[in-house]
């Protein structure tokens, strides 16, 4: 863990301008996965920024259009007993709460949450190759330990996953994440903001090295009546997903209307399908139907030997998580396994 | 006339108020003026030598005072005797920074020490070191073949390795009417307890020395130190009250420990060295192991034949060895028997006793196996168990020195509800999950050693009784003031145990269960010592309150020496010390094992665990819902803080069955899950109802308490049961542990 300076920013601009001095400057906000990957000697940032001061970005507010506005800094677990999030968008405040400690939910913020890095055993490791922090350095996942590893959408460089879980309820719940750089502000889709490793595992997301976010705005649709979040881990708690599924209904008159299912754990980035969902429209919710669709979203998923069971544990969790989402009422705490 | 029955009482721990308030320190936590922190640097290869070590970088850093490492370190010895402590296997021990050598990755190769923490974490990041790499082999399975008779030593006289053949097995398996053949399979485990090993060295002057160390057994770090440095046994005081936690991972002294010390010598300073949770993963633990069984019955039940290999993991430099495959023929008196129990040396670092070495492991095995063979058979598991107990151990031709194993059954059956389990092919559910039920035995053999306290009566009405032993979290300070309590017939508060200080009589390292009844003994063999002392003296005193009773004739209660005959005639133990002009009265002694009474028993704790399990149909998700463990280990000295104990000890059943594994890649050499974030140890929503049972057993073999002991059988019979019950639920047998998600699919 280096020397480092350290810059209280009192402004977004400030923030941003802070950040784009030196390529080794760093945003802080709950630090509770920077600290970490400092201590392991994987990140060395020459300045700190640190965000704690912009109060502006502390709140949850509604939008015009019905939807919610996240703030970037309100902590995880701020979100998730938020009486609008617990109330119409339930999915989320479960995801949430299904995640890390509740130590860690109060320090971690919801930017930050995005920012995570993978836990590939590798990764953590400084003394191992690994292609996403040392890029052409190899990636001994693919032949080594790979229980936590993806299935979807990963590349010869790499097979990371990304571990949030909020990511993955984010994905169903088509959020936009918005950011301000020193061109100004733009919006990135939820699906756009995570990215496959490809030739680039460096890369977590599409978020350009002077941007911040600044808020992660919900839309309307908050799926409060049909919805599940299922996490399946190895042990019940404070740890990371093997496979999660978030699914988001609209019925009417028995019939599925409008659909949305994310798979954690399986890939670079939370895995969503439209194909797999429109399969769903105008279905009545059963094992096949969910069966169907997950066949769709999981198309192509190869295992690496220690992961070869997430294959048949996604498709298992997708149809499980469709019959649990018709009832929220029955989930268990903690992203258990219900009914 | 009201005794104090101290032994037996429930009682919190008298230093828990301590612990939970933070007052409790441990061995980083000691503030000394004029601190310096080292921190340590790991090796990143597994097989070679270091070539080249530059400093350059890391001697910028401001506040870094000096370097150690192979080639910049203090003098030490040569020959192998002198690194041998306590718990040394046969084998030429680690020797930290002696040379270039690299056996194991994560081996410790330097000790960056600066006036802050930060400042020698930093420079030790920037060391760069060059290494010329060897080709190693880390991997287990691929070596079997390199197998080989463990090394005698002591080790393998408190831990003995298996008896020879008995009868003729391959040909009474090949005859028997229901066989089962099985190969296990157990991943390293480290211990991984919660305070980080930790040195505080104060540097007295003059090559004298006080550690504050984290281990289980100061006397151990003391010698040790001693040997390693040419410094005199009494200028090295090692002092460790309170300990976060060891599980035998601090029965030999870790390499921090060295490195401290040589850091103090050398700078004359006092010094700190932590180690990081990471390398926590760097040294002992336990060994990863292949077991095959191959077990017959007859038809009725009975068991005829056992056959039990283990081949473990061990390093290239020592032969760890434990008991693995000597508990089955102890447990069920077949007639035809072979054992076997292999080491295989690989390129990682020595094994170490880990919470029930051997034993639990041995027991994954054998327990499983027998459910096994009682499905086959159609049999109820707990019927077989019964229609197969050993009244006697065949396997050595001696009785046991006391056994109620059958009563843990009988209890532990009625409290679970054992009579509605459901045969395998009958599914249990409720909704989408299968319910499934699971026995097993446990057994742990109880180790008798030599140890000493003293014990001392003061003017003010004080009991002091003093023992280097250290406490690792489970109620030695209470036990002992509770055994010394009891002897005297003196209220709790007003004994003292000092204890955890290698200035204090001689204690052996704290593990194998032993501690209650080697110290406790001691206590107790101290304290009638004293009262002897005491008596004599009560006896010449003004008056000759006694008259011409003989010691037999008193009994010591409320601080007073009281006859039975005349009740009346009480002596205060405060007066006595006043007739002996306020001086306060000693008495010392040491519990020495009486080997030739021992040597004619099996001597053995016993559990019964019974384990509900719900396994999720479809997504294989396992809880353990409800379990009851019953455990017969001789006296209990105070339930509240054994059950405390016990329950432990079926977390870490639970652990090992289903949660508990540091993953190896073979490539690399090296473990590679090496936090707790990825080394999965269960978390409270992984344990549900925990029930624990004690039945007493009345030993007048085993030691003056008859306490066997229980910091191991807690653990034993859990692991297996889980694994029955799984296999009750599911109808399918996992034998590689832990039984991950994914394994039932």
């Amino acid at each position: 863990m280096n020397n480092f300076d350290y810059l209280r920013a009192g402004t977004i601009k400030e923030a941003v301008r802070g950040i784009a001095t030196q390529p080794a400057n760093q945003f802080i906000a709950g630090g509770t996965n920077l600290i970490d990957l400092w201590k392991y000697d994987l990140t060395h940032p020459a300045r700190l920024i640190d965000l704690n001061g912009l109060d502006e970005l502390k709140t949850i507010t509604e939008l015009p259009d019905g939807g919610l506005r996240l703030g970037a800094l309100v902590s995880n677990n701020a979100t998730a007993y938020h009486p609008i999030v617990e109330e119409r968008y339930p999915l989320l405040s479960r995801t949430i709460l299904a995640g890390a400690t509740a130590q860690i939910r109060n320090s971690a913020t919801n930017g930050g949450n995005l920012l995570q890095r993978t836990r590939c055993y590798y990764f953590y490791d400084v003394a191992s190759p690994c292609n996403k922090r040392v890029p052409g350095s190899g990636c001994p996942a693919i032949e080594g330990q790979n229980r936590l590893h993806a299935i979807l959408g990963e590349s010869a460089q790499c097979i990371a996953t990304h571990p949030s879980d909020m990511a993955v309820a984010l994905a169903a719940l088509e959020a936009v994440v918005q950011v301000t750089g020193p061109e100004g502000q733009r919006s990135i889709p939820i699906a756009d903001f995570h990215r496959l490793p490809g030739n680039t595992p460096e890369r977590d997301n599409t978020l350009a090295a002077d941007e911040l976010i600044t808020s992660i705005d919900l839309p309307a649709t908050g799926y409060a009546a049909h919805h599940s979040y299922l996490k399946l881990r190895d042990r019940n708690s404070y740890a990371f997903a093997l496979v999660s599924v978030a699914t988001g209904l609209e019925l009417e008159d028995g019939k599925i209307t409008r659909a949305r299912i994310a798979v954690g754990g399986v890939a670079h980035k939370p895995w969503r399908k439209p194909a797999a969902e429109d399969a769903l429209i105008d279905k009545e919710p059963s094992p096949e139907a969910f069966g169907a669709a997950a066949d769709i979203l999981l198309a192509g998923a190869t295992g690496y030997g220690h992961n070869d069971f997430k294959i048949e544990l996604a498709r298992r969790a997708i149809i499980r998580n469709g019959a649990m989402a018709l009832d929220p009422s029955c989930q268990r705490p903690g992203a258990q396994p219900s009914l | 006339m009201k005794k104090h029955e101290e032994i037996g009482k429930p009682r919190r721990r008298i230093e828990g108020a301590l612990k939970v308030s933070g007052q409790a320190k441990y061995a980083a936590e000691y503030q000394v003026p004029d601190l310096l922190y080292g921190y340590i640097v790991n090796a990143t290869i597994t097989k070679g030598r270091i070539t080249h070590i530059d400093e350059t970088a890391a001697r910028t850093v401001g506040g870094v005072v000096d370097i150690f490492h192979h080639d910049h370190r203090s003098d030490l010895p040569k020959f192998d005797m002198l690194y041998k402590e306590m718990d040394a296997p046969p084998g030429s021990a680690f020797r930290p920074l002696y040379d270039a050598e690299v056996k194991s990755n994560g081996q410790p190769i330097a000790l960056v020490v600066a006036e802050t923490f930060e400042a020698a974490r930093y420079a030790a990041s920037l060391l760069e070191i060059s290494y010329a790499e060897e080709a190693f082999d880390v991997d287990l399975k691929e070596n079997l073949h390199q197998a080989k008779k463990p090394s005698k030593g002591l080790a393998t006289l408190i831990k003995p390795l298996p008896p020879g053949p008995r009868g003729d097995f391959e040909s009474a398996y090949a005859s028997a009417d229901a066989r089962f053949e099985g190969e296990f399979l157990h991943g390293s485990q480290h211990h991984n307890p919660l305070e980080l090993f930790a040195t505080t060295t104060v540097y007295e002057g003059e090559g004298k020395l006080t550690i504050y160390d984290k281990t289980q057994g100061t006397t151990n770090s003391q010698v040790y130190v001693s040997n390693l440095f040419g410094l005199r046994f009494k200028d090295v005081r090692v002092i460790a009250p309170f300990v976060g936690g060891g599980f035998g991972s601090g029965l030999r002294p870790q390499y921090q420990l060295v490195l401290c010390v040589m850091a103090a010598l050398e700078l004359k300073r006092n010094v700190r060295v932590v180690m990081d949770r990471k390398q926590m993963f760097t040294f002992g633990h336990r060994p990863e192991t292949v077991q095959r069984t191959r077990f017959g019955a007859t038809a009725d039940g009975e068991l005829t034949a056992i056959n039990h290999v283990a081949l473990a993991e061990t390093s290239r430099f020592e032969d760890y060895n434990e008991v693995v495959v000597n508990h089955a023929n102890m447990l069920y008196p077949a007639g035809n028997v072979t054992l076997e129990y292999k080491l295989v040396p690989l390129d990682r670092f020595t094994p170490l006793d880990m919470r029930a070495p051997g034993g639990s492991t041995g027991m994954l095995a054998i327990e499983t196996t027998m459910d096994q063979l009682a499905d086959q058979l159609g049999i109820d598991p707990l019927e077989f168990r019964l229609r197969n107990y050993a009244e006697r151990d065949v396997s050595s031709d001696k009785p046991f020195s006391s056994k109620e194993l059958r009563e843990c059954y009988r209890q532990g059956a009625e409290q679970f509800g054992w009579s509605e389990r459901k045969p395998t092919s009958e599914q249990g559910r409720r909704g989408n999950r299968l319910v499934g039920h699971g026995m097993s035995s446990g057994m742990w053999d109880v180790i008798a050693l030599p140890g000493t306290a003293t014990a001392e009566f003061t003017a003010d009405g004080k009991l002091i009784v003093r023992s280097a032993v250290t406490d690792n979290g489970q109620g030695t300070y209470t036990v002992m003031s509770q055994i010394a309590a009891h002897e005297l017939g003196l209220p709790l508060e007003a004994v003292t145990f000092e204890y955890g200080d290698s200035k204090l009589p001689l204690s052996p390292i704290q593990g194998g269960s032993y501690t209650t009844g080697v110290i406790g003994s001691a206590v107790k063999a101290s304290c009638r010592a004293l009262k002897n002392e005491l008596f004599k003296l009560a006896q010449i005193m003004d008056g000759y309150p006694l008259g011409n009773a003989l010691p037999e004739d008193a009994v010591f209660t409320d601080g007073a020496i009281v006859l039975k005959e005349a009740p009346h005639t009480k002596i205060r133990l405060t007066d006595i010390i006043a007739f002996n002009k306020g001086k306060a009265v000693t008495a010392s002694k040491s519990n020495i094992p009486n080997v030739f009474k021992l040597k004619q028993y099996t001597r053995a704790s016993h559990s019964a665990s019974f384990v509900e399990v719900e396994v999720d149909e479809q997504l294989g998700i396992i809880n353990v819902t409800r379990a009851v463990t019953v455990v017969a280990a001789g006296r209990i000295m105070n339930p509240q803080t054994a059950r405390s104990q016990i329950l432990g000890g079926m977390v870490w059943g639970i652990s090992m069955a289903l949660r508990e594994e540091t993953l190896l890649d073979p490539r690399l050499g090296k473990y590679i899950n090496t936090s707790l974030g990825e080394y999965h140890l269960p978390v409270h929503a992984d344990i549900h109802d925990l029930e624990v049972i004690f039945v007493e057993e009345h030993d007048t073999i085993i030691n003056e308490l008859g306490a066997k002991g229980i910091g191991e059988i807690g653990m034993i019979s859990m692991a297996p049961a889980i694994v029955n019950a799984v296999y009750n639920a599911t109808g399918k047998l996992v034998k590689v542990f832990p039984i991950k998600v994914g394994d039932l699919l």
